[in-house]
């Protein structure tokens, strides 16, 4: 799936860049696209090596299992194949906490100690049906506060930059309840297909 | 409440040190041991971040989004948001800081309380950069069947959409 959109992408800008006349700003795009992923493989190295060190000192003092039977009645339910996993469960927690308080940085470090520890424990090729719902959550949006987006508001000149988390409440929840219920419905598709 | 939210990382760091150190937990030492983890999880997600942000920037440059947006305008006066959301709507499953750069400037043409200032608010903070996430994720640990990841996402930020047109117009 990847691979065709990734080749999507890159030949229709081609092609598109070339019909515009702007196929000299595409090479300038190029470089300076493989230089921002390094600055920001550098950014996230600093908060992937400080959130990882939290999480073990968390994991160690047994901060993650607390956290994660106190999340336990609705992680059981959405993630039944690691009821018992209390190591994977501790770290989905710590990355849904990071989600909901806004703490992308955080966020991606921990996801990711929890995708590979998913992995790990995964014989097969492809992705789980509890890592497919994990990584979707991760692409949905569940924030108790969305600060970056009042900052930006109020920078323009808004006097109530809290004014739309209604809507922003609303929308997300009807974003990942979408999510969620098309993983579930895709589940027992493949089940009854294999 | 923008100072709740400042708190949040600073609470939370203090919180998980002190509850290692009252656990008797040698802090320093256990959190060395898990940074240590994260240089190989840095180096192992780069190769996806570099394929990723580089297509991204060729779309950006090339005015692909542009005509792509031109191509659905009518679409979009037809339910009467101002097409200039749909560039947005496009660039936030494949570029965060693209999405914000691009939020910023609605809210600066259309003035924050606008109707356009007020969707692109909501749209940009409802959904998150799909594509990265799911490309980080699953590029980390090798995977190249996806199985339904793509499709579900993507119908999340489909639903965030409709959503963020929905709520604007109805509440605000």
């Amino acid at each position: 799936m990847l691979n065709a959109i990734w080749f999507g992408m890159i030949l229709s800008s081609v092609v598109c860049a070339l019909a515009t006349g702007r196929i000299g700003d595409l090479s300038t795009a190029i470089m300076n696209g493989a230089k921002d992923a390094v600055e920001l493989s550098i950014f996230l190295l600093g908060s992937m090596c400080a959130w990882l060190g939290f999480l073990k000192i968390a994991e160690k003092s047994g901060l993650t299992e607390l956290l994660a039977s106190a999340f336990s009645p609705v992680i059981d339910r959405l993630f039944p194949e690691y009821r018992e996993d209390r190591e994977i469960k501790g770290k989905m927690c710590m990355n849904f906490s990071a989600n909901f308080l806004g703490l992308g940085n955080a966020a991606t470090p921990l996801g990711l100690a929890a995708v590979s520890a998913m992995a790990k424990k995964n014989k097969g090729t492809a992705p789980t049906k509890g890592m497919i719902l994990f990584v979707v959550f991760n692409t949905a949006s569940i924030q108790l506060l969305p600060v970056n987006m009042a900052a930006m508001r109020s920078s323009c000149g808004s006097a109530e930059p809290f004014a739309v988390l209604p809507e922003i409440w609303i929308t997300s929840f009807a974003a990942l309840v979408t999510c969620v219920l098309c993983c579930k419905l895709a589940e027992r598709g493949s089940l009854r297909g294999s | 409440m923008g100072q709740i939210g400042a708190a949040a990382m600073p609470l939370i760091v203090g919180g998980i040190v002190l509850f290692g150190f009252l656990k008797n937990v040698e802090v320093f030492d256990t959190f060395l041991e898990g940074a240590k983890e994260g240089i190989s999880a840095s180096m192992r997600i780069l190769p996806t971040l570099i394929g990723l942000i580089v297509a991204v920037s060729m779309v950006r440059a090339s005015g692909l989004l542009e005509l792509l947006c031109s191509l659905a305008e009518p679409l979009a006066e037809a339910v009467g948001i101002s097409p200039e959301i749909l560039p947005l709507a496009l660039l936030r499953p494949v570029s965060g800081s693209g999405s914000s750069a691009y939020t910023l400037s609605l809210l600066q043409q259309f003035g924050p309380e606008s109707e356009t200032g007020k969707i692109a608010s909501v749209l940009a903070s409802s959904t998150e950069t799909t594509f990265y996430a799911i490309a980080v994720y699953f590029g980390a640990c090798g995977y190249k069947k996806l199985r339904y990841t793509v499709p579900a996402a993507l119908l999340g930020d489909c639903a965030a959409l409709v959503f963020a047109v929905l709520t604007v117009k109805l509440l605000g």
